[in-house]
C-alpha cells in the first residue's frame, strides 16, 4: 500500500470534529476521488496527509514510513513525495510561471542556490518537458497572474509533478473552472497520473466528474466515511449517504448522455 | 389593476434618506449645543487687536529679511549641513530597514509564534511611542551633540514604523500561496523568500523609498535640538539672525524633499 492512514482524527481548536477515527488505504497509481459535502473534512483530510494541518489522533503512513511524529526537516523530506494541488491554484502571482513551477523543486534545492535562481540544469529540462506536455511553454516567462483559470491550474499541476511525488493530493482542482476547462483538466491529471504510475487524493465537489474520471469513489460524510467503491456502483442510494435526501436521477446519468447533452446544447 | 396596487413613483416621492439620528429632538439639541459652544467660546477668545497690528508689521519685516536668500556667505556651512543630513539620512535608513525586517516578520501574526510576536509589537510600539524630537533629546543626552544622536533616532524610528506596517502586509497576504510553497517541502527561509517575499516585495520598497523621503525631512528637524544635520545649520542661522542664510537652507531642503518625493514616486511605479 503506498498510502495509509489509520484511526485518523482531526479536531480543531473550535472544537469542531473534522475527521473522526478514518481508515483509509491507497494503493500505487490508484486515482481517487474524494467526494462529500462541504465541511464533511475532505481537505482536512488531504491538508492531514502531508501535515499541514496536524492531526489530533492516529497515524499516516506513505510507503510503509510514518508521517505523523517526523521532525521538521524529516517531515520537509517526506512532503517532496506528495505533491499537492490547490482549488484557486494557489500560485505565487508575482513570480513568473517557471518560477512558480520551479518552486516544486524547493525540498531539494538549499536556501541560497534558491534564493538566486540557480537551480540544476536537469530540473530546468524537467520544468520545460512538463510545462511543454501541458502546451505552456510560450508562457515560461510570464507573470502567473497574466494566465487563464485552466492555463494556471495546469502550471498547478506541473508545480506538483516537479516535486517527483509518488502521490498527488488535489484539492477541488476545478472548482474554480468552466466544465469543459474542468474535462481538460481531469483529463490531464488522470493521464499524467498513469504516465508516471502517480496515486492521487482528488477531492470533488462535481459527482458526475468524479465518476468521470475516478475508478475508485470514496465518500466522507461529517468526517466519517460512508462509501468506499467503484464509480458504477455509486448510486441514489450511496449518494444520499453522503449529501442526505435530494433527486439523484439526473447527477448519475451515464457519463455520455451528458457529455452529449452538452455538445447539444 | 387593483387600487391596492403597489406604486413605486408615488414611493419614491414619499422616500426620504434616513437622518443621522433617529430622535428628531436629539437633532436639535445637539444643533444647539453645538451652535452654544461655538458662541461661548468665541466669547471666551481675548483678541488683542492692537497687538495683531503690530505683529503683523514685524512678520513683514521679519519676511523681508528672507530676501533675497543668501547661499554664499555661509556656502560651506550649508554644504557640510546638507552633506551630513544626506548621511544621516542614508545610513539611518539602510539600518533601519536591515533591522526591520525581522522585526515586521516577527510581528505578523501569521508567521511567528506568540512569545515572539509580543516582543516585536513591544519593539514597534517602543519605536512608534515618542515623537522623533523626544526620543532624539534622549540620544543627544545619552550620546552627545551631533550626528550619531540624530542617525540613531532615525534608526529607531524607522524600525517602527517599517517593521509595523510591513507586518500588516504580511499579515493581509494570500496564506493559498504560502501553503503552496509549504507542501513543495521548501524550509522557513525559503517559505519566506518564495512565499511571502513576492507578495510583499512591491509594499516593501515602496514604503522604504518613502521612508528615506521622512528621514531626510526629519533629520533637518532634529538639528534643532543638536542632533546634527542641516537643521543645526538652520537653528544656526536663526540664532545669529541670519534670514537671509536660513532663507537659503529652507529652499535647500525644499529642493531635497521634491527630489525625495518624486524618486519615491517613480521608484513606486517601477515595482508595481
Amino acid at each position: 500500500m503506498l498510502l495509509r492512514l489509520e484511526q485518523l482524527t482531526k479536531r480543531y481548536g473550535t472544537g469542531d470534529l473534522a475527521l473522526d477515527r478514518v481508515d483509509l488505504q491507497v494503493p500505487a497509481g490508484q486515482v481517487m476521488a474524494l467526494i462529500g459535502p462541504s465541511g464533511a473534512g475532505k481537505s482536512t483530510l488531504i491538508r492531514c496527509v502531508n501535515r499541514l494541518v496536524e492531526p489530533t489522533a492516529g497515524h499516516v503512513f506513505l510507503d510503509g514510513q510514518e508521517v505523523t511524529g517526523l521532525g521538521a526537516g524529516a517531515l520537509r523530506r517526506m512532503r517532496r513525495r506528495m505533491g499537492m494541488i490547490f482549488q484557486e491554484y494557489a500560485l505565487v502571482e508575482r513570480l513568473s510561471v517557471m518560477e512558480n513551477v520551479l518552486s516544486g523543486r524547493l525540498g531539494y534545492v538549499g536556501f541560497w542556490p534558491s534564493w538566486f535562481r540557480r537551480f540544476p540544469r536537469s530540473d530546468i529540462e524537467q520544468a520545460f518537458r512538463l510545462l511543454d506536455r501541458v502546451g505552456l511553454v510560450e508562457h515560461a516567462d510570464k507573470r502567473a497572474d497574466a494566465l487563464s483559470g485552466g492555463q494556471r491550474q495546469r502550471v498547478g499541476i506541473v508545480r506538483a509533478l516537479m516535486q517527483s511525488p509518488s502521490l498527488l493530493l488535489v484539492d477541488e482542482p476545478t472548482a474554480s473552472l468552466d466544465p469543459k476547462t474542468s474535462r481538460q483538466i481531469m483529463r490531464l491529471l488522470v493521464e499524467l497520473c498513469a504516465e508516471r504510475d502517480l496515486a492521487a487524493i482528488v477531492n470533488i465537489h462535481d459527482v458526475a466528474l468524479a465518476r468521470q474520471f475516478a475508478r475508485r469513489i470514496v465518500g466522507l460524510r461529517a468526517g466519517r466515511i460512508v462509501f468506499d467503491g467503484s464509480a458504477e456502483a455509486l448510486g441514489p442510494e450511496q449518494l444520499t449517504a453522503i449529501y442526505g435526501e435530494e433527486d439523484w436521477s439526473q447527477t448519475i446519468r451515464p457519463v455520455e448522455e451528458e457529455d452529449e447533452a452538452e455538445l447539444a446544447a | 389593476m387593483s387600487s391596492l396596487a403597489f406604486d413605486p413613483a408615488a414611493a419614491a416621492r414619499a422616500w426620504r434618506p434616513r437622518p443621522w439620528a433617529d430622535s428628531a429632538a436629539l437633532r436639535w439639541a445637539i444643533y444647539c449645543a453645538a451652535l452654544a459652544y461655538a458662541v461661548i467660546a468665541l466669547g471666551t477668545m481675548e483678541v488683542n487687536w492692537t497687538r495683531v497690528a503690530e505683529g503683523t508689521a514685524r512678520a513683514g519685516r521679519f519676511l523681508s529679511g528672507f530676501f533675497p536668500p543668501d547661499f554664499v556667505s555661509k556656502r560651506s556651512e550649508i554644504l557640510e549641513g546638507l552633506a551630513e543630513s544626506l548621511t544621516m539620512t542614508v545610513v539611518a535608513s539602510a539600518v533601519g530597514i536591515v533591522i526591520s525586517l525581522p522585526v515586521a516578520l516577527g510581528a505578523a501574526r501569521n508567521l511567528a509564534p506568540l512569545p515572539v510576536y509580543l516582543v516585536c509589537r513591544a519593539v514597534i510600539a517602543i519605536g512608534r511611542s515618542f515623537q522623533e524630537i523626544i526620543i532624539a533629546i534622549l540620544f543627544v543626552a545619552m550620546l552627545g551633540f551631533g550626528p550619531l544622536a540624530g542617525t540613531v533616532t532615525l534608526a529607531l524610528t524607522t524600525v517602527g514604523f517599517l517593521s509595523k506596517l510591513l507586518a500588516e502586509d504580511i499579515e493581509d497576504m494570500d496564506p493559498a500561496q504560502a501553503e503552496a510553497i509549504r507542501a513543495t517541502g521548501a524550509g522557513w527561509f525559503q517559505l519566506l523568500a518564495w512565499g511571502v517575499l513576492p507578495q510583499v516585495k512591491a509594499r516593501l520598497i515602496g514604503l522604504s523609498a518613502y521612508r528615506v523621503d521622512i528621514n531626510f525631512r526629519e533629520s533637518a528637524v532634529l538639528g534643532l535640538v543638536g542632533a546634527g544635520g542641516i537643521g543645526d545649520t538652520l537653528n544656526t542661522a536663526f540664532d545669529r539672525y541670519e534670514f537671509d542664510t536660513a532663507a537659503a537652507v529652507l529652499l535647500v531642503i525644499i529642493v531635497i524633499v521634491l527630489a525625495c518625493e518624486y524618486s519615491s514616486g517613480v521608484i513606486r511605479r517601477w515595482v508595481q
